[in-house]
Protein backbone atom coordinates (compact mmCIF):
# COMPACT_ATOMS: atom_id res chain seq x y z
CA UNK A 1 0.00 0.00 0.00
CA UNK A 2 2.67 2.49 0.99
CA UNK A 3 4.74 1.45 -1.97
CA UNK A 4 2.32 3.52 -4.07
CA UNK A 5 3.08 6.50 -1.90
CA UNK A 6 6.84 6.33 -2.05
CA UNK A 7 6.96 5.40 -5.71
CA UNK A 8 5.70 8.85 -6.64
CA UNK A 9 8.42 10.50 -4.59
CA UNK A 10 11.56 8.79 -5.79
CA UNK A 11 11.29 5.96 -8.30
CA UNK A 12 8.57 7.57 -10.40
CA UNK A 13 9.21 11.17 -9.50
CA UNK A 14 7.01 13.00 -11.99
CA UNK A 15 9.50 15.75 -12.77
CA UNK A 16 12.91 14.15 -12.44
CA UNK A 17 12.17 10.65 -13.73
CA UNK A 18 9.01 10.80 -15.85
CA UNK A 19 9.83 14.31 -17.10
CA UNK A 20 6.21 15.45 -17.04
CA UNK A 21 4.85 18.72 -15.69
CA UNK A 22 8.00 20.52 -16.78
CA UNK A 23 6.29 23.74 -17.78
CA UNK A 24 5.35 24.95 -14.27
CA UNK A 25 8.53 23.40 -12.89
CA UNK A 26 10.75 25.52 -15.11
CA UNK A 27 8.61 28.63 -14.92
CA UNK A 28 7.96 29.11 -11.22
CA UNK A 29 11.08 27.59 -9.68
CA UNK A 30 12.79 30.98 -9.66
CA UNK A 31 12.50 31.15 -5.88
CA UNK A 32 12.08 28.58 -3.15
CA UNK A 33 8.93 30.18 -1.77
CA UNK A 34 7.22 30.30 -5.16
CA UNK A 35 8.14 26.68 -5.68
CA UNK A 36 6.70 25.71 -2.32
CA UNK A 37 3.46 27.54 -3.07
CA UNK A 38 3.16 25.86 -6.44
CA UNK A 39 3.93 22.49 -4.88
CA UNK A 40 1.25 22.92 -2.20
CA UNK A 41 -1.32 23.86 -4.86
CA UNK A 42 -0.47 20.80 -6.90
CA UNK A 43 -0.57 18.44 -3.91
CA UNK A 44 -4.04 19.72 -3.04
CA UNK A 45 -5.44 19.48 -6.56
CA UNK A 46 -3.80 16.15 -7.29
CA UNK A 47 -4.99 14.45 -4.12
CA UNK A 48 -8.58 15.61 -4.41
CA UNK A 49 -8.90 15.02 -8.14
CA UNK A 50 -7.52 11.51 -7.64
CA UNK A 51 -10.05 11.00 -4.82
CA UNK A 52 -13.03 12.11 -6.93
CA UNK A 53 -11.95 10.36 -10.12
CA UNK A 54 -11.29 7.14 -8.26
CA UNK A 55 -14.60 7.16 -6.39
CA UNK A 56 -16.58 7.75 -9.58
CA UNK A 57 -14.42 5.51 -11.78
CA UNK A 58 -17.21 2.95 -12.25
CA UNK A 59 -19.76 5.49 -13.51
CA UNK A 60 -17.49 7.61 -15.72
CA UNK A 61 -18.03 6.46 -19.32
CA UNK A 62 -14.84 5.57 -21.11
CA UNK A 63 -15.46 7.78 -24.12
CA UNK A 64 -16.07 10.89 -22.01
CA UNK A 65 -13.42 10.40 -19.34
CA UNK A 66 -10.97 13.11 -20.38
CA UNK A 67 -13.50 16.00 -20.35
CA UNK A 68 -14.82 14.74 -17.04
CA UNK A 69 -11.31 14.62 -15.54
CA UNK A 70 -10.73 18.16 -16.71
CA UNK A 71 -13.95 19.38 -15.09
CA UNK A 72 -13.03 17.70 -11.80
CA UNK A 73 -9.50 19.08 -11.90
CA UNK A 74 -10.56 22.60 -12.84
CA UNK A 75 -13.00 22.66 -9.94
CA UNK A 76 -10.15 22.18 -7.48
CA UNK A 77 -7.88 24.52 -9.36
CA UNK A 78 -10.52 27.24 -9.10
CA UNK A 79 -10.69 26.68 -5.34
CA UNK A 80 -6.91 26.96 -5.04
CA UNK A 81 -6.84 30.02 -7.26
CA UNK A 82 -9.43 31.94 -5.24
CA UNK A 83 -8.04 30.90 -1.85
CA UNK A 84 -4.57 31.99 -2.94
CA UNK A 85 -5.84 35.31 -4.28
CA UNK A 86 -7.65 36.01 -1.01
CA UNK A 87 -5.02 34.97 1.52
CA UNK A 88 -1.67 35.05 -0.30
CA UNK A 89 -2.03 37.80 -2.91
CA UNK A 90 1.75 38.21 -3.25
CA UNK A 91 2.30 34.55 -4.03
CA UNK A 92 -0.70 34.52 -6.34
CA UNK A 93 0.74 37.43 -8.28
CA UNK A 94 4.13 35.74 -8.56
CA UNK A 95 2.73 32.45 -9.81
CA UNK A 96 0.42 34.30 -12.17
CA UNK A 97 -0.99 32.27 -15.00
CA UNK A 98 0.63 29.08 -13.77
CA UNK A 99 -2.05 28.52 -11.13
CA UNK A 100 -4.93 28.33 -13.63
CA UNK A 101 -2.64 26.29 -15.86
CA UNK A 102 -2.57 23.51 -13.26
CA UNK A 103 -5.77 22.40 -15.03
CA UNK A 104 -3.75 21.14 -17.95
CA UNK A 105 -0.76 20.01 -15.87
CA UNK A 106 0.11 16.62 -17.26
CA UNK A 107 1.06 15.20 -13.85
CA UNK A 108 -2.50 15.61 -12.62
CA UNK A 109 -4.20 14.43 -15.78
CA UNK A 110 -1.63 11.65 -16.08
CA UNK A 111 -2.31 10.35 -12.55
CA UNK A 112 -6.07 10.57 -13.06
CA UNK A 113 -5.91 8.70 -16.34
CA UNK A 114 -3.11 6.29 -15.51
CA UNK A 115 -3.80 5.51 -11.88
CA UNK A 116 -6.93 6.87 -10.21
CA UNK A 117 -9.25 5.69 -12.99
CA UNK A 118 -8.14 2.10 -12.44
CA UNK A 119 -7.50 1.88 -8.70
CA UNK A 120 -9.51 1.98 -5.45
CA UNK A 121 -9.93 5.24 -3.53
CA UNK A 122 -7.36 4.64 -0.76
CA UNK A 123 -4.60 3.82 -3.18
CA UNK A 124 -5.54 6.74 -5.41
CA UNK A 125 -5.26 9.21 -2.53
CA UNK A 126 -1.85 7.86 -1.56
CA UNK A 127 -0.73 8.02 -5.16
CA UNK A 128 -1.91 11.62 -5.41
CA UNK A 129 -0.10 12.57 -2.20
CA UNK A 130 3.08 10.74 -3.25
CA UNK A 131 3.24 12.22 -6.74
CA UNK A 132 2.36 15.64 -5.38
CA UNK A 133 5.11 15.48 -2.78
CA UNK A 134 7.53 14.20 -5.42
CA UNK A 135 6.68 17.18 -7.61
CA UNK A 136 6.98 19.56 -4.67
CA UNK A 137 10.37 18.18 -3.66
CA UNK A 138 11.74 18.48 -7.17
CA UNK A 139 10.47 22.00 -7.72
CA UNK A 140 11.54 23.08 -4.21
CA UNK A 141 15.08 21.82 -4.73
CA UNK A 142 15.19 23.64 -8.05
CA UNK A 143 13.77 26.79 -6.51
CA UNK A 144 16.34 26.62 -3.71
CA UNK A 145 19.30 26.23 -6.07
CA UNK A 146 18.09 28.89 -8.48
CA UNK A 147 17.21 31.42 -5.80
CA UNK A 148 20.44 31.01 -3.85
CA UNK A 149 22.62 31.30 -6.94
CA UNK A 150 20.50 33.73 -8.89
CA UNK A 151 19.54 36.09 -6.11
CA UNK A 152 21.74 35.26 -3.16
CA UNK A 153 18.81 34.69 -0.82
CA UNK A 154 16.74 31.74 0.28
CA UNK A 155 13.02 31.63 1.06
CA UNK A 156 12.41 35.29 0.38
CA UNK A 157 8.71 36.09 0.41
CA UNK A 158 7.29 38.77 -1.89
CA UNK A 159 6.36 41.78 0.19
CA UNK A 160 7.48 40.15 3.45
CA UNK A 161 10.52 38.29 4.69
CA UNK A 162 13.52 39.23 2.60
CA UNK A 163 15.08 35.81 2.85
CA UNK A 164 18.15 34.23 4.42
CA UNK A 165 21.25 35.79 2.94
CA UNK A 166 23.06 32.55 2.38
CA UNK A 167 26.03 33.67 0.34
CA UNK A 168 27.05 37.00 1.85
CA UNK A 169 27.05 40.58 0.63
CA UNK A 170 29.76 40.27 -2.02
CA UNK A 171 27.65 37.71 -3.76
CA UNK A 172 24.46 39.73 -3.40
CA UNK A 173 26.06 42.49 -5.45
CA UNK A 174 26.78 40.16 -8.34
CA UNK A 175 24.35 37.23 -8.25
CA UNK A 176 24.37 34.73 -11.11
CA UNK A 177 21.32 36.22 -12.87
CA UNK A 178 21.52 33.44 -15.43
CA UNK A 179 20.08 31.06 -12.84
CA UNK A 180 16.76 32.82 -12.51
CA UNK A 181 16.44 33.29 -16.26
CA UNK A 182 14.81 30.48 -18.29
CA UNK A 183 18.09 28.88 -19.45
CA UNK A 184 19.13 28.55 -15.81
CA UNK A 185 15.98 26.51 -15.18
CA UNK A 186 16.87 24.10 -17.96
CA UNK A 187 20.43 23.86 -16.69
CA UNK A 188 19.42 23.06 -13.11
CA UNK A 189 16.82 20.49 -14.14
CA UNK A 190 19.39 18.83 -16.39
CA UNK A 191 21.78 18.55 -13.45
CA UNK A 192 19.08 17.12 -11.18
CA UNK A 193 17.90 14.58 -13.78
CA UNK A 194 21.49 13.57 -14.47
CA UNK A 195 22.19 13.16 -10.76
CA UNK A 196 19.00 11.16 -10.29
CA UNK A 197 19.96 8.76 -13.10
CA UNK A 198 23.49 8.47 -11.82
CA UNK A 199 22.38 7.37 -8.36
CA UNK A 200 19.68 5.12 -9.79
CA UNK A 201 22.27 3.39 -11.97
CA UNK A 202 24.64 3.04 -9.04
CA UNK A 203 21.99 1.58 -6.76
CA UNK A 204 20.83 -1.02 -9.24
CA UNK A 205 24.35 -1.94 -10.30
CA UNK B 1 55.07 -2.86 -53.28
CA UNK B 2 52.85 -1.73 -50.50
CA UNK B 3 49.26 -1.14 -51.59
CA UNK B 4 46.67 0.44 -49.33
CA UNK B 5 43.15 1.68 -49.84
CA UNK B 6 42.29 5.37 -50.16
CA UNK B 7 42.81 8.07 -48.95
CA UNK B 8 46.27 8.22 -50.48
CA UNK B 9 47.08 11.81 -49.68
CA UNK B 10 47.96 12.17 -46.04
CA UNK B 11 48.74 15.17 -43.93
CA UNK B 12 50.55 15.11 -40.66
CA UNK B 13 47.63 16.84 -38.99
CA UNK B 14 46.55 16.10 -35.49
CA UNK B 15 44.45 17.86 -32.90
CA UNK B 16 47.45 19.22 -31.06
CA UNK B 17 49.06 20.69 -34.13
CA UNK B 18 45.89 22.41 -35.30
CA UNK B 19 45.00 23.71 -31.86
CA UNK B 20 48.42 25.18 -31.17
CA UNK B 21 48.29 26.65 -34.67
CA UNK B 22 45.15 28.51 -33.67
CA UNK B 23 46.78 29.63 -30.43
CA UNK B 24 49.67 31.09 -32.46
CA UNK B 25 47.17 32.78 -34.76
CA UNK B 26 45.57 34.46 -31.75
CA UNK B 27 48.89 35.87 -30.54
CA UNK B 28 48.98 39.09 -32.64
CA UNK B 29 45.59 40.09 -31.25
CA UNK B 30 46.72 39.12 -27.75
CA UNK B 31 49.82 41.27 -27.93
CA UNK B 32 47.70 44.04 -29.41
CA UNK B 33 45.28 43.79 -26.48
CA UNK B 34 48.16 44.41 -24.06
CA UNK B 35 49.21 47.42 -26.12
CA UNK B 36 45.67 48.83 -26.19
CA UNK B 37 44.38 47.96 -22.74
CA UNK B 38 47.47 47.38 -20.62
CA UNK B 39 48.69 44.41 -18.59
CA UNK B 40 45.28 43.74 -17.12
CA UNK B 41 44.27 42.28 -20.48
CA UNK B 42 47.08 39.73 -20.19
CA UNK B 43 46.20 39.02 -16.56
CA UNK B 44 42.54 38.28 -17.37
CA UNK B 45 43.50 36.15 -20.37
CA UNK B 46 45.95 34.21 -18.23
CA UNK B 47 43.30 33.54 -15.55
CA UNK B 48 40.85 32.43 -18.20
CA UNK B 49 43.29 30.02 -19.85
CA UNK B 50 44.45 28.53 -16.55
CA UNK B 51 40.86 27.97 -15.44
CA UNK B 52 39.93 26.37 -18.77
CA UNK B 53 42.83 23.93 -18.75
CA UNK B 54 42.46 23.16 -15.04
CA UNK B 55 38.72 22.54 -15.36
CA UNK B 56 39.24 20.18 -18.26
CA UNK B 57 42.04 18.37 -16.47
CA UNK B 58 40.12 17.95 -13.22
CA UNK B 59 36.94 16.82 -14.96
CA UNK B 60 38.81 14.19 -16.94
CA UNK B 61 40.73 13.11 -13.86
CA UNK B 62 37.64 12.81 -11.67
CA UNK B 63 35.57 10.98 -14.28
CA UNK B 64 38.58 8.79 -15.15
CA UNK B 65 38.66 9.78 -18.81
CA UNK B 66 41.67 10.15 -21.04
CA UNK B 67 43.41 13.40 -20.13
CA UNK B 68 43.33 15.65 -23.17
CA UNK B 69 43.44 18.92 -21.26
CA UNK B 70 46.76 19.89 -22.80
CA UNK B 71 45.87 19.41 -26.46
CA UNK B 72 45.44 23.15 -26.84
CA UNK B 73 41.69 23.26 -27.35
CA UNK B 74 41.07 24.39 -23.77
CA UNK B 75 43.71 27.08 -24.20
CA UNK B 76 41.85 28.40 -27.25
CA UNK B 77 38.57 28.45 -25.34
CA UNK B 78 40.28 30.32 -22.51
CA UNK B 79 41.83 32.91 -24.82
CA UNK B 80 38.64 33.44 -26.83
CA UNK B 81 36.56 33.83 -23.69
CA UNK B 82 38.93 36.43 -22.29
CA UNK B 83 38.88 38.21 -25.67
CA UNK B 84 35.12 38.50 -25.23
CA UNK B 85 34.99 40.39 -21.94
CA UNK B 86 35.75 44.02 -21.16
CA UNK B 87 39.10 44.77 -19.58
CA UNK B 88 37.49 46.30 -16.51
CA UNK B 89 35.85 43.00 -15.57
CA UNK B 90 36.57 41.72 -12.06
CA UNK B 91 39.05 38.84 -11.94
CA UNK B 92 36.43 36.22 -11.24
CA UNK B 93 34.48 36.90 -14.44
CA UNK B 94 36.84 35.10 -16.84
CA UNK B 95 37.28 32.36 -14.25
CA UNK B 96 33.56 31.66 -13.95
CA UNK B 97 33.05 32.04 -17.70
CA UNK B 98 35.85 29.63 -18.56
CA UNK B 99 34.66 27.15 -15.98
CA UNK B 100 31.15 27.19 -17.44
CA UNK B 101 32.45 27.03 -21.01
CA UNK B 102 34.60 23.96 -20.42
CA UNK B 103 32.46 22.10 -17.92
CA UNK B 104 28.94 22.65 -19.22
CA UNK B 105 29.32 23.57 -22.88
CA UNK B 106 32.17 21.19 -23.66
CA UNK B 107 32.72 18.31 -21.24
CA UNK B 108 29.09 17.60 -20.43
CA UNK B 109 28.40 17.21 -24.12
CA UNK B 110 31.20 14.68 -24.42
CA UNK B 111 34.35 16.74 -24.77
CA UNK B 112 36.22 17.94 -27.83
CA UNK B 113 34.42 17.02 -31.03
CA UNK B 114 31.04 16.45 -29.44
CA UNK B 115 30.11 19.91 -28.23
CA UNK B 116 27.21 21.51 -30.09
CA UNK B 117 28.05 25.09 -29.16
CA UNK B 118 31.33 26.89 -29.35
CA UNK B 119 32.42 26.67 -25.69
CA UNK B 120 33.88 30.18 -25.55
CA UNK B 121 30.68 31.69 -26.93
CA UNK B 122 28.53 29.64 -24.58
CA UNK B 123 30.70 30.92 -21.73
CA UNK B 124 30.26 34.46 -22.97
CA UNK B 125 26.49 34.02 -23.24
CA UNK B 126 26.51 32.77 -19.65
CA UNK B 127 28.42 35.72 -18.22
CA UNK B 128 26.46 38.10 -20.43
CA UNK B 129 23.14 36.82 -19.06
CA UNK B 130 24.42 36.76 -15.49
CA UNK B 131 26.28 40.06 -15.22
CA UNK B 132 25.03 42.36 -17.95
CA UNK B 133 26.08 45.42 -15.93
CA UNK B 134 29.73 44.33 -16.15
CA UNK B 135 29.58 43.07 -19.71
CA UNK B 136 27.91 46.10 -21.25
CA UNK B 137 28.38 48.98 -18.84
CA UNK B 138 32.07 49.13 -18.06
CA UNK B 139 33.99 50.06 -21.14
CA UNK B 140 37.37 51.62 -20.87
CA UNK B 141 39.28 53.63 -23.41
CA UNK B 142 42.40 52.18 -25.01
CA UNK B 143 45.58 53.65 -23.55
CA UNK B 144 46.27 55.72 -26.65
CA UNK B 145 42.79 56.67 -27.82
CA UNK B 146 39.17 57.21 -26.89
CA UNK B 147 36.38 54.73 -26.28
CA UNK B 148 34.35 55.78 -29.26
CA UNK B 149 37.23 56.07 -31.69
CA UNK B 150 36.37 59.73 -32.26
CA UNK B 151 38.11 62.54 -30.41
CA UNK B 152 35.90 64.31 -27.94
CA UNK B 153 33.28 61.59 -27.58
CA UNK B 154 34.10 59.45 -24.60
CA UNK B 155 30.72 58.12 -23.60
CA UNK B 156 30.33 54.94 -25.59
CA UNK B 157 31.94 52.29 -27.75
CA UNK B 158 31.39 52.63 -31.49
CA UNK B 159 28.49 50.20 -31.49
CA UNK B 160 26.86 51.79 -28.46
CA UNK B 161 27.24 55.11 -30.20
CA UNK B 162 25.35 53.65 -33.12
CA UNK B 163 22.63 52.14 -30.93
CA UNK B 164 22.12 54.93 -28.42
CA UNK B 165 23.23 58.17 -30.03
CA UNK B 166 22.49 57.53 -33.69
CA UNK B 167 20.40 60.68 -34.02
CA UNK B 168 23.05 63.03 -32.59
CA UNK B 169 24.36 65.14 -35.51
CA UNK B 170 27.83 65.32 -33.98
CA UNK B 171 27.97 61.54 -34.10
CA UNK B 172 26.29 61.17 -37.48
CA UNK B 173 28.74 63.42 -39.24
CA UNK B 174 31.75 61.47 -38.03
CA UNK B 175 30.63 57.89 -37.76
CA UNK B 176 31.85 57.07 -41.26
CA UNK B 177 34.85 59.39 -41.13
CA UNK B 178 38.31 58.06 -42.11
CA UNK B 179 39.48 58.79 -38.55
CA UNK B 180 36.80 56.49 -37.13
CA UNK B 181 37.44 53.72 -39.65
CA UNK B 182 41.19 53.90 -39.12
CA UNK B 183 40.82 53.56 -35.37
CA UNK B 184 38.40 50.67 -35.82
CA UNK B 185 40.74 48.90 -38.20
CA UNK B 186 43.76 49.25 -35.97
CA UNK B 187 41.79 48.57 -32.82
CA UNK B 188 42.21 51.87 -31.04
CA UNK B 189 38.66 51.90 -29.66
CA UNK B 190 36.86 50.68 -26.57
CA UNK B 191 35.55 47.15 -26.59
CA UNK B 192 36.17 43.64 -25.36
CA UNK B 193 39.79 42.69 -24.77
CA UNK B 194 40.58 40.95 -28.05
CA UNK B 195 37.92 42.06 -30.45
CA UNK B 196 38.93 45.61 -31.26
CA UNK B 197 41.76 45.19 -33.71
CA UNK B 198 40.56 43.96 -37.10
CA UNK B 199 44.09 44.23 -38.46
CA UNK B 200 45.77 41.97 -35.90
CA UNK B 201 42.97 39.41 -36.02
CA UNK B 202 43.26 39.35 -39.79
CA UNK B 203 47.01 38.70 -39.63
CA UNK B 204 46.39 35.68 -37.41
CA UNK B 205 43.53 34.44 -39.54
CA UNK B 206 45.52 34.60 -42.76
CA UNK B 207 48.01 32.26 -41.12
CA UNK B 208 45.13 29.90 -40.34
CA UNK B 209 43.81 30.04 -43.89
CA UNK B 210 47.24 29.41 -45.38
CA UNK B 211 47.78 26.44 -43.07
CA UNK B 212 44.16 25.43 -43.82
CA UNK B 213 43.37 25.14 -40.12
CA UNK B 214 40.26 27.23 -40.71
CA UNK B 215 38.03 27.50 -43.75
CA UNK B 216 38.02 30.91 -45.44
CA UNK B 217 34.55 30.19 -46.83
CA UNK B 218 32.92 30.65 -43.43
CA UNK B 219 34.81 33.86 -42.71
CA UNK B 220 34.26 35.34 -46.15
CA UNK B 221 30.61 34.32 -46.03
CA UNK B 222 30.15 35.82 -42.58
CA UNK B 223 32.04 39.09 -42.92
CA UNK B 224 30.97 39.49 -46.55
CA UNK B 225 27.32 39.15 -45.62
CA UNK B 226 27.65 41.68 -42.83
CA UNK B 227 29.24 44.01 -45.37
CA UNK B 228 26.59 43.54 -48.05
CA UNK B 229 23.63 43.67 -45.68
CA UNK B 230 25.07 46.73 -43.91
CA UNK B 231 25.50 48.38 -47.29
CA UNK B 232 21.88 47.71 -48.24
CA UNK B 233 20.69 48.94 -44.83
CA UNK B 234 22.91 52.01 -45.15
CA UNK B 235 21.57 52.90 -48.56
CA UNK B 236 17.97 52.39 -47.43
CA UNK B 237 18.58 54.46 -44.31
CA UNK B 238 18.04 51.68 -41.79
CA UNK B 239 21.43 52.27 -40.21
CA UNK B 240 23.45 55.49 -40.27
CA UNK B 241 26.76 53.60 -40.37
CA UNK B 242 28.31 52.38 -43.55
CA UNK B 243 29.36 48.82 -44.37
CA UNK B 244 33.00 49.39 -43.40
CA UNK B 245 31.98 50.63 -39.98
CA UNK B 246 29.83 47.54 -39.49
CA UNK B 247 32.45 44.97 -40.38
CA UNK B 248 35.24 46.68 -38.44
CA UNK B 249 33.32 47.44 -35.25
CA UNK B 250 32.42 45.06 -32.45
CA UNK B 251 33.28 41.41 -32.74
CA UNK B 252 32.67 40.73 -36.43
CA UNK B 253 36.31 39.94 -37.15
CA UNK B 254 36.90 37.99 -33.96
CA UNK B 255 33.68 36.03 -34.43
CA UNK B 256 33.84 35.60 -38.18
CA UNK B 257 37.52 34.63 -38.28
CA UNK B 258 38.03 32.64 -35.11
CA UNK B 259 34.77 31.55 -33.57
CA UNK B 260 32.53 30.71 -36.52
CA UNK B 261 35.41 28.71 -38.02
CA UNK B 262 35.80 26.40 -35.02
CA UNK B 263 36.11 22.98 -36.66
CA UNK B 264 33.87 21.21 -34.19
CA UNK B 265 30.93 23.57 -34.34
CA UNK B 266 30.85 24.37 -38.05
CA UNK B 267 29.59 22.27 -40.99
CA UNK B 268 31.94 19.91 -42.85
CA UNK B 269 30.95 20.50 -46.47
CA UNK B 270 31.90 23.62 -48.46
CA UNK B 271 28.25 24.30 -49.36
CA UNK B 272 27.22 23.93 -45.73
CA UNK B 273 30.00 26.30 -44.70
CA UNK B 274 28.85 28.98 -47.13
CA UNK B 275 25.30 28.76 -45.80
CA UNK B 276 26.61 28.78 -42.22
CA UNK B 277 28.66 31.93 -42.74
CA UNK B 278 26.09 33.83 -44.77
CA UNK B 279 23.17 33.07 -42.47
CA UNK B 280 25.30 33.96 -39.44
CA UNK B 281 26.23 37.35 -40.93
CA UNK B 282 22.61 38.04 -41.74
CA UNK B 283 21.45 37.27 -38.19
CA UNK B 284 24.21 39.45 -36.79
CA UNK B 285 22.99 42.43 -38.83
CA UNK B 286 19.37 41.78 -37.90
CA UNK B 287 20.32 41.86 -34.21
CA UNK B 288 22.40 45.00 -34.64
CA UNK B 289 19.67 46.92 -36.42
CA UNK B 290 16.49 45.65 -34.78
CA UNK B 291 17.66 43.76 -31.69
CA UNK B 292 17.92 44.95 -28.12
CA UNK B 293 21.69 44.50 -27.99
CA UNK B 294 24.17 46.73 -29.81
CA UNK B 295 26.14 43.67 -30.89
CA UNK B 296 24.89 40.41 -32.37
CA UNK B 297 27.99 38.44 -33.32
CA UNK B 298 28.06 35.95 -30.47
CA UNK B 299 24.37 35.13 -30.59
CA UNK B 300 24.39 34.81 -34.37
CA UNK B 301 27.16 32.21 -34.21
CA UNK B 302 25.57 30.33 -31.31
CA UNK B 303 22.32 30.34 -33.26
CA UNK B 304 23.97 28.90 -36.35
CA UNK B 305 25.81 26.30 -34.24
CA UNK B 306 22.44 24.70 -33.66
CA UNK B 307 21.95 24.19 -37.39
CA UNK B 308 25.25 22.46 -37.99
CA UNK B 309 23.85 18.89 -37.90
CA UNK B 310 21.24 20.01 -40.42
CA UNK B 311 23.76 21.80 -42.63
CA UNK B 312 25.94 18.69 -42.65
CA UNK B 313 23.24 17.09 -44.77
CA UNK B 314 23.96 19.62 -47.50
CA UNK B 315 26.51 17.51 -49.30
CA UNK B 316 27.81 16.88 -52.78
CA UNK B 317 26.48 13.94 -54.72
CA UNK B 318 28.30 10.72 -53.94
CA UNK B 319 30.24 9.35 -56.88
CA UNK B 320 28.18 6.69 -58.57
CA UNK B 321 25.06 7.61 -56.63
CA UNK B 322 21.89 6.39 -58.31
CA UNK B 323 18.87 8.65 -58.27
CA UNK B 324 16.03 6.95 -56.48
Amino acid sequence: MFKTFFEGIVKNNPVLVLAIGLCPTLAVSTSAFNALGMGAAVIFVLTFSNLIVSSFRKVIPDSLRIPIFIIVISTFVTIVDYVMKAYLPGLSKNLGVFVPLIVVNCIILGRAEGFAYKNPVGKAILDGLGSGIGFTLAIFIMGTIREILGQGTWMSIPGGFEGFKVLGQGFLNYPVLFMILPPGGFLVIAFLMGGMRYFEARRSA
Amino acid sequence: MYISSSPHIRKDWNVKKIMYGVVIALMPAFIGSIYFFGWRAAYLTFLSVVTAVLTEYLFQKITKRKITAFDGSAIITGILLAFNIPVKSPWWLPVVGSFFAILVAKQFFGGLGYNIFNPALAGRAFVMASWPQIMTGRWSAPLHGSISGIDGITSATPLNLLKLHATDPAVLSRINSPEMLKNLFIGNVGGCIGETSALLLLIGAIFLFVMRYADWRISVGYIGTVFVVAWIFYLTGLTPAGPLFHILSGGVFLGGLFMATDMVTSPVTPAGRWIFGIAGGLICMLIRVWGGYPEGVSYSILFMNMFVPLLDRVRPKYLGEVKK
